[in-house]
């Protein structure tokens, strides 16, 4: 997709044909992406294995607010990507608007996932909790135990991981969009803006996998 | 000018349509009267069919070099091991 003269200042690794900041941004993703497939793989393992700790799709969590906080982070890929084309044109005013745009939609996800943890928590569906009664979000004491503690903790241990990478990219959305503010891409040089995307696009593919994964299956 | 690759207008805004109709159908379809297995399988499809949409299209793979596609398709042997053959223990 790139133009290697867009990456002006950064030299292509010889084969590759890619410039070596992107390259080093997909070695790194691909690190990540074993991270995540540990954390999901433990989860499979643990789930297989201890089915009665862990509780049908829809009792414990809130799957639509959870569906909703995914399309949201959809349509951040969407302004991400909006983004990397306004600069691939040089429009810099589009550039700043889809930057800001995704730093938007990107606070809003962390922000429900910092709500969803609020209401969990105060259910009782803590990391290591014995028993939880989640059976009617309304009246949560007086419904039956369900689950285990290895549901609490391998819930709380992948989507925080997530939020976390969530908002570190938040953060450097926002460093992005500084040094955008300070004219620092231009339709010939953007890789700072491209290899923003690509993190942020791979945080929306992992939590593609994870909410089906762990709100849905 | 060398490039990596050479595109025109990819369809952002049709990738979000697809990615926002599976989305909403993966939720129906979490809850459909079938048997669990087929579920878990529907679910599970859809969601690698959504990754890769992202992948391809916002992440640009399909418009890179192949052995960048051969570096991104590294991890997944490692998956495999990772995920089937632990499984196999139960």
């Amino acid at each position: 997709m790139t133009t290697l003269a867009a990456t002006a200042g950064r030299s292509p690794m010889a084969g590759m044909k890619v410039y070596n900041l992107k390259l080093g941004m997909w070695v790194f993703l691909l690190s990540e992406v074993m991270f995540f497939t540990g954390l999901i793989g433990s989860y499979i393992i643990l789930r297989f294995a201890h089915p009665d700790h862990f509780a049908e799709p829809g009792v414990v969590l809130n799957v639509p607010l959870t569906a909703f906080n995914t399309f949201v982070l959809i349509c951040s890929s969407v302004t991400m990507v909006k983004a990397f084309a306004a600069i691939e044109q040089g429009d810099q005013k589009g550039l700043k608007r889809w930057l800001l745009a995704t730093i938007i939609l990107g606070t809003f996800f962390v922000g429900v996932q910092v709500v969803e943890y609020t209401v969990l928590s105060h259910e009782g569906f803590v990391p290591m909790a014995d028993a939880y009664h989640a059976i009617g979000r309304g009246n949560p004491e007086t419904g039956p135990a369900i689950g285990g503690p290895l549901y609490g903790a391998t819930f709380y241990t992948m989507t925080g991981f997530h939020g976390t990478h969530v908002t570190i990219g938040v953060l450097c959305l926002w460093f992005t969009l500084w040094r955008a503010t300070k004219g620092a891409y231009t339709a010939n040089s953007y890789g700072g803006v491209e290899i923003m995307g690509l993190y942020w696009h791979f945080v929306d593919l992992v939590w593609i996998i994870l909410f089906t994964i762990v709100y849905l299956i | 000018m060398e490039t990596t690759a050479e595109h025109k207008d990819p369809p952002y805004f049709l990738v979000w349509g697809v990615l926002f109709v599976l989305t909403v159908f993966e939720v129906f379809y979490a809850f459909a009267p079938i048997a669990k297995v087929w579920v878990a399988v529907g679910l599970i499809a859809m969601a690698i069919w959504k990754a890769l949409l992202v992948a391809l299209y916002y992440m640009h793979l399909r418009w890179e070099p192949k052995r960048l596609w051969v570096m991104a398709a590294s991890p997944i042997p490692l998956i495999f091991i990772l995920l089937v053959v632990v499984l196999k223990e139960f």
